[in-house]
This record gives structure tokens, C-alpha cells and sequence, in this order.
């Protein structure tokens, strides 16, 4: 009877070509949406990770000014190269600190001119960041002194204001000074959001202070942690050692921040895993939108199901003959659609993570839910009308319009 | 002598003061009033009278289609009204064969097909479905036509695809709802002496609701409804 019954459900599908066609239609797009969507989520959050995981896990920034919501401002005071070099003196932790202030301006070379942030360092800066100067060198410590007006240039900088010429030694206006190229940065490529991390130029911070900003002050200190020793240690100890400095007694909040990696890893993530989970309700929108597409094809063509359910009925077939010939009808329908789908779903986000550059991550949990899912919709909506009609009187099966 | 032959005979179906109520309240509709009826093995029975009498709700309930309102329903001297929905689908499915004025055979379904469905339902091996639907449909006169959908057939070619599917699996008795309601009077003729061939050959009881007195000639007995009951009951000899 199984056998027979799995044979009349085959039949009935190959008899109803085109009904059967937007059903598996409609499971292949819900499918494959959600498929696509989730696992692309998941590539960009796995980059992120992996590129906040290069950056080193031992660095620390810290900032002025409290935590706060956007718009607020922040009128604490801002460090001083003393804090820096406190930091370095008293945390034996800190194996390098790199304070640094930044300003957008424009740079010139001949006709070129492009706008981009000056920042201004010490050689700190260089092993803290991870920077390798690609040709040229870093700056002496005369320059660094003496304020000297030399720069290190990005890759990006030298791309739009020299084109193919050579930019060692050249001399290239940064706002109203110039300065002389003395080192050219190796290319990192683009950060995590796109922004473009080679669009930079270096000058000594005493240069900066003297001809760009026209104070003291220095908004960031970078310092890198000595590995094996405990980043919340130093963390502590640099917020005790600055709450000191900054006269800040017991009670007052801290008025600047100290951040390290992990922090910014978890807000970074959380900002994809928001993506994601973006990207995760379209694909529910689509799932959604799929199975409303099964389920009108199969109340559609209830009308003439009931008829054909009273024909069985009248020449004796038994109710759970006719549900169960529905029942296969519907699984094979939604479990061939649902292949299709993630098949489809594979290709495509293979093809989508290479365009996008970012890893394809093989998601078998997402494809299992997608599949149960509008498995689940083809059943019930192929289901359950049939159940309805095979419980009516065979006549009245017959007659219903 | 037939009327003799209807007193000796075995019963084999019997309707003890059956109605049939459509609907509730104000707009309920009494179809039967109440019908005695007896018919033996061998019979060929054609029902007549008024259209709205209720001879459709009567064949519907000995086709075990519909259930009556009251009263009882013997086959064989089982009471149906006693048996669950399988069983009564089960004596659907080994003693009756039911054709509609409608024909109702399954669409974009090739004939062959359509004339094997009971025999599926009966379990019947593959080779021994084809060979016996061929037959029955060679016996209707569609040798040949096996591989036509109903869509490729005309109205009288599709009631003798519904006649072989109800006789293929040779039932005790065919009951069949106005089976030339569609056709002209020489495709009715000949399904009526198929009718009388398989009642006379095959011994299959034959009960048969027609609005025609020419086709009720074929019958050995004319059961006339009117409002819901039976009006007369002769054997066909009497009215000749
Ligand atoms: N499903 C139904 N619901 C409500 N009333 C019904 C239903 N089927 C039949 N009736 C009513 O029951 C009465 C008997 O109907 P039935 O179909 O048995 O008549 P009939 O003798 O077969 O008529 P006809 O010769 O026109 O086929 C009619 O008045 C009809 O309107
Ligand atoms: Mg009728």
C-alpha cells in the first residue's frame, strides 16, 4: 500500500507539471535567501574578527574624555607628552607608547592636492601600530626634537600626489608648511568598515603641535602591553596612574578612557552580528514570502484536489490513503525544492563571498533550518486542505466548487 | 415472472424507511420521506420520476457516498449505518461500482489510467491492472483510445470511460446516476445495451436513475420517486 500510495503521489506530480514547478519555485527562493543572506553575515563578522585579531591583542588606546552617547562633547583636558612619558616610566608592563594628535588637511604636491589627516608621533607610533616603513626611514631623533618639518608618507598619499614619480625627498605642502618626504609607509590596505588605513601622512608630534594644531595637546596615547603580562592589569594601572596625574579624586568618574582590543573586537562584532542579524530577518522576510507562494499554489488548486479527493473516496480508496498520497506529494515536492535551494544557496554565496572578498563560511546549521522550514510550509498548506476534504462525505467531496 | 423472481431472490440491498434531511432549521430540506426499497442479485432497476424527487440522495446513500438522516441501510443484511468510514470505504472499494452524471473521471489522466485507479486501491499487481482496465475499456467499445485524456474525448466516450472504470472490478452491483443524461439517443442506446449485457452476462445488479422511459425499457423494473418517496415499484413485464 506505501508503495502503491508513493506511486500515485509521483504520478500526480508529474501530471501537474506547472503546479508542481512554483511550488519547488517558491521553497528554492525562500531557501536559498536565507542561505545566501546568513552566510554572507557570517563571512563579514569572521573578517572582522580576523582582522581585529591582526592588529595585535596586546594594544591599548586611550583617549580623552568619557564614554558618551553621539552628539555629546567631552571638556576634559587633554594629555600632555608628560602623561606619555609617566606611562612608559612608571608601568613596567608598556614596552612602547606611541602618543599621537591628528588633524584633516590638504597636501600638495605641484597640481596635486589631496585631503587627508596629518598625524602627528613619535617612532613609538611605528612598532606600536605595526608599521614598517617600505623605503626611506623613521624619523631621528633630532627631528623629533627639534620639530623639523619631515614626513612619512602612506601609500595612498603617494598614489594621488605623485602618481608614478618617485616622492623620496620631495617637497609637498601640508596646510600652510612644507615639509620634505623622508620615508614611505608599506601598504596595509583597507580597515574592517572600508576606510582606507594607507591615506595617511606621519610628521614628528613636536611639528605637529608647533605648526598644525598650535598646542600641547595630544588626544591619543597608544601603548603596547609586553606579551604574556595581563592587559586589565596594565589597564588598571594605567587608569590609576592617569586618575592621579589628572587629579581626579575618589569619587569623580574617569574623564578619559582606556580601551584595549577585546573591547573593540566585541563592539565591532557586535555591529556585524547586527548586520547579520539584519540580513538574517530579509531572508525570514523572503522564507515568509516563499511560503505564502507554496501555500496559495496549494489552496489554489484545492478546488480541484477536493474533486479529485472525492473521486478516490467514491471508488473506495481510504482516508489515510488519500493523506497519505498528499503527504508524499508534498514532502518530495518540498524536500526537492529544498536541494535545489541549497544548492543554489552554495553556489551563490561562493560566488558573492569572492566578489565581496570576504571568507565563505560553510553554515550546515542555517541550511538545515531553511530546509525544515519550508518543508514544514509545503506539508502543512499541502496537508492540511487535503485532511479537510478527506474527512468530508465522498459527495460532498464531489460537489464542493 | 420477474415479479417473482424479486420475491425468491436473495436481497441484496435495502433501504428501511430512509430519509434524508439537507440543511437545519428554516432551511432545511427533506430530499427522502421515508423510502422502503428492496432489490435482489440480478436485478436491473431503472429510477425514475420528478426532478427534485430524491432519486440522486437515494442513489448517493446505496452508493454509500452519503449517509440518511434516519432509517437503516442494509447491504447484504449488514447494517450500514453501523460501519466506520474505512469500512464503508473498503465496500466501496470490493462491491460497488458508482457512475456520475458528471462523470468525474480524473483530469489531464489518460483513460487506461483513470479505468486502473480501483483496481490500485485493491492492490492489484501492475501487468494484471493494465490487462484488466484494457479489457474493460475494449468492453465499453474504447479499444484503441487507452492513452486519451478525458479532455480528448467526447461526453459519450467519457461516460463509457467511467462505465469500464465502475464494472473493472466486477462489483456486485453498478449503480449509475443518470448515465445518459448527456448524450444523444443512439450513443444512450448503446450504453444501455452494455448495461443489459453486463446485468444479463455478468449477473452484476444494476440500479439506474433515468428521466427517459425509452431507456427505462432496458430495466427489468421501474421504481418511480415523487416528493421524496416511492410512488410505484412495477416490474417492467406489468407496464408493457
Ligand atoms: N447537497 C444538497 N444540499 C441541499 N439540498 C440538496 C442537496 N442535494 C439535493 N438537495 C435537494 O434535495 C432534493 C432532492 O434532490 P436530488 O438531487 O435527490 O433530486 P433528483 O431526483 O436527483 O433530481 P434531478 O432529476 O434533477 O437530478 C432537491 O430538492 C434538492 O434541491
Ligand atoms: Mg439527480
Amino acid at each position: 500500500m506505501l508503495l502503491n500510495t508513493f506511486f500515485l503521489a509521483l504520478r500526480e506530480i508529474r501530471r501537474n507539471v506547472l503546479r508542481s514547478f512554483l511550488t519547488i519555485l517558491g521553497i528554492v527562493i525562500g531557501v536559498s535567501a536565507v542561505i545566501v543572506m546568513v552566510t554572507i553575515g557570517g563571512g563579514a563578522t569572521a573578517q572582522v574578527t580576523d582582522q581585529i585579531a591582526s592588529l595585535g591583542s596586546n594594544l591599548l588606546m586611550i583617549r580623552v574624555g568619557q564614554h558618551m552617547g553621539p552628539g555629546q562633547s567631552s571638556t576634559a583636558p587633554s594629555f600632555d607628552l608628560d602623561d606619555a612619558h609617566a606611562l612608559y616610566r612608571e608601568i613596567p608592563a608598556i614596552t612602547a607608547v606611541a602618543p599621537s594628535s591628528s588633524q584633516k588637511v590638504t597636501a600638495v604636491y605641484g597640481n596635486a592636492n589631496w585631503s587627508t589627516t596629518t598625524t602627528g608621533v613619535d617612532n613609538g607610533f611605528f612598532s606600536v601600530r605595526n608599521w614598517t616603513v617600505q623605503s626611506g626611514r623613521q624619523f631621528l631623533d633630532s627631528e623629533l626634537r627639534s620639530g623639523k618639518a619631515v614626513c612619512v608618507v602612506g601609500a595612498t598619499v603617494v598614489k594621488e600626489l605623485f602618481g608614478q614619480q618617485d616622492p623620496m625627498d620631495a617637497k609637498i605642502r601640508l596646510g600652510n608648511f612644507s615639509c620634505q618626504v623622508i620615508g614611505v609607509l608599506e601598504a596595509k590596505g583597507q580597515s574592517t568598515f572600508g576606510s582606507d588605513q594607507d591615506d595617511l601622512v606621519l610628521v614628528p608630534l613636536r611639528t605637529f603641535q608647533r605648526r598644525i594644531s598650535g598646542n600641547q595637546d595630544i588626544s591619543l596615547i597608544q601603548v603596547s602591553v609586553a606579551e604574556g603580562r595581563s592587559t586589565d592589569k596594565a589597564k588598571s594601572d594605567i587608569e590609576f596612574l592617569l586618575r592621579e596625574r589628572r587629579h581626579i579624586s575618589g569619587s569623580e568618574n574617569d574623564n578619559f578612557q582606556v580601551r584595549d582590543m577585546k573591547e573593540i573586537t566585541k563592539m565591532l562584532t557586535g555591529t556585524t552580528q547586527i548586520l547579520t542579524t539584519l540580513l538574517g530577518a530579509v531572508a525570514a522576510v523572503s522564507l515568509l514570502v516563499g511560503g505564502i507562494g507554496i501555500m496559495n499554489i496549494m489552496l489554489v488548486s484545492v478546488t480541484e484536489r477536493t474533486r479529485e479527493i472525492g473521486i478516490r473516496l467514491a471508488i473506495g480508496a481510504l482516508e489515510r490513503e488519500v493523506l497519505l498520497q498528499f503527504l508524499v506529494e508534498a514532502v518530495v515536492l518540498s524536500s526537492f525544492g529544498g536541494l535545489i535551494g541549497i544548492l543554489f544557496a552554495l553556489a551563490a554565496s561562493i560566488g558573492l563571498a569572492s566578489l565581496l572578498k570576504i571568507p565563505f563560511i560553510f553554515n550546515p546549521g542555517i541550511m538545515v533550518i531553511a530546509f525544515l522550514f519550508s518543508a514544514a510550509v509545503g506539508v502543512i498548506f499541502g496537508f492540511f486542505p487535503a485532511r479537510k476534504a478527506a474527512r468530508l462525505n465522498p459527495i460532498d467531496a464531489l460537489r464542493h466548487e | 415472472m420477474t415479479s417473482q423472481l424479486q420475491t425468491e431472490g436473495h436481497p441484496l440491498v435495502e433501504l428501511q424507511g430512509v430519509s434524508k434531511v439537507y440543511g437545519r432549521g428554516t432551511a432545511a430540506m427533506k430530499a427522502l420521506r421515508g423510502v422502503n426499497l428492496r432489490i435482489d442479485e440480478g436485478e436491473f432497476v431503472a429510477v425514475m420520476g420528478p426532478s427534485g424527487s430524491g432519486k440522486s440522495t437515494c442513489m448517493n446513500i446505496l452508493g454509500c457516498l452519503d449517509t440518511p438522516t434516519e432509517g437503516k441501510y442494509l447491504f447484504k443484511d449488514v447494517e450500514v449505518g453501523a460501519l466506520t468510514r474505512d469500512q464503508r470505504a473498503l465496500l466501496r472499494r470490493h462491491h460497488l461500482g458508482f457512475v456520475f452524471q458528471g462523470f468525474n473521471l480524473l483530469n489531464r489522466t489518460s483513460a487506461l489510467e483513470n479505468v486502473e485507479l480501483p483496481l490500485i486501491y485493491r492492490g492489484v499487481k501492475v501487468e494484471e491492472r493494465h490487462s484488466r482496465a484494457s479489457k474493460a475499456l475494449a468492453l465499453v467499445g474504447l479499444a484503441g483510445w487507452e492513452y486519451h485524456t478525458p479532455g480528448e474525448l467526447s461526453g459519450g466516450q467519457q461516460q463509457r470511460v467511467a462505465i469500464a472504470r465502475a464494472i473493472v472490478t466486477e462489483p456486485a452491483i453498478l449503480l449509475a446516476d443518470e448515465p445518459t443524461g448527456n448524450l444523444d439517443t443512439a450513443r444512450s442506446i448503446e450504453i444501455m445495451e452494455l448495461l443489459t449485457s453486463f446485468n444479463q452476462e455478468q449477473g452484476i445488479t444494476i440500479i439506474m436513475v433515468t428521466h427517459e422511459q425509452q431507456m427505462a425499457h432496458f430495466a427489468s423494473r421501474v421504481v418511480q420517486f415523487q416528493d421524496g418517496l416511492v410512488l410505484a415499484d412495477k416490474a417492467n413485464g406489468e407496464t408493457l
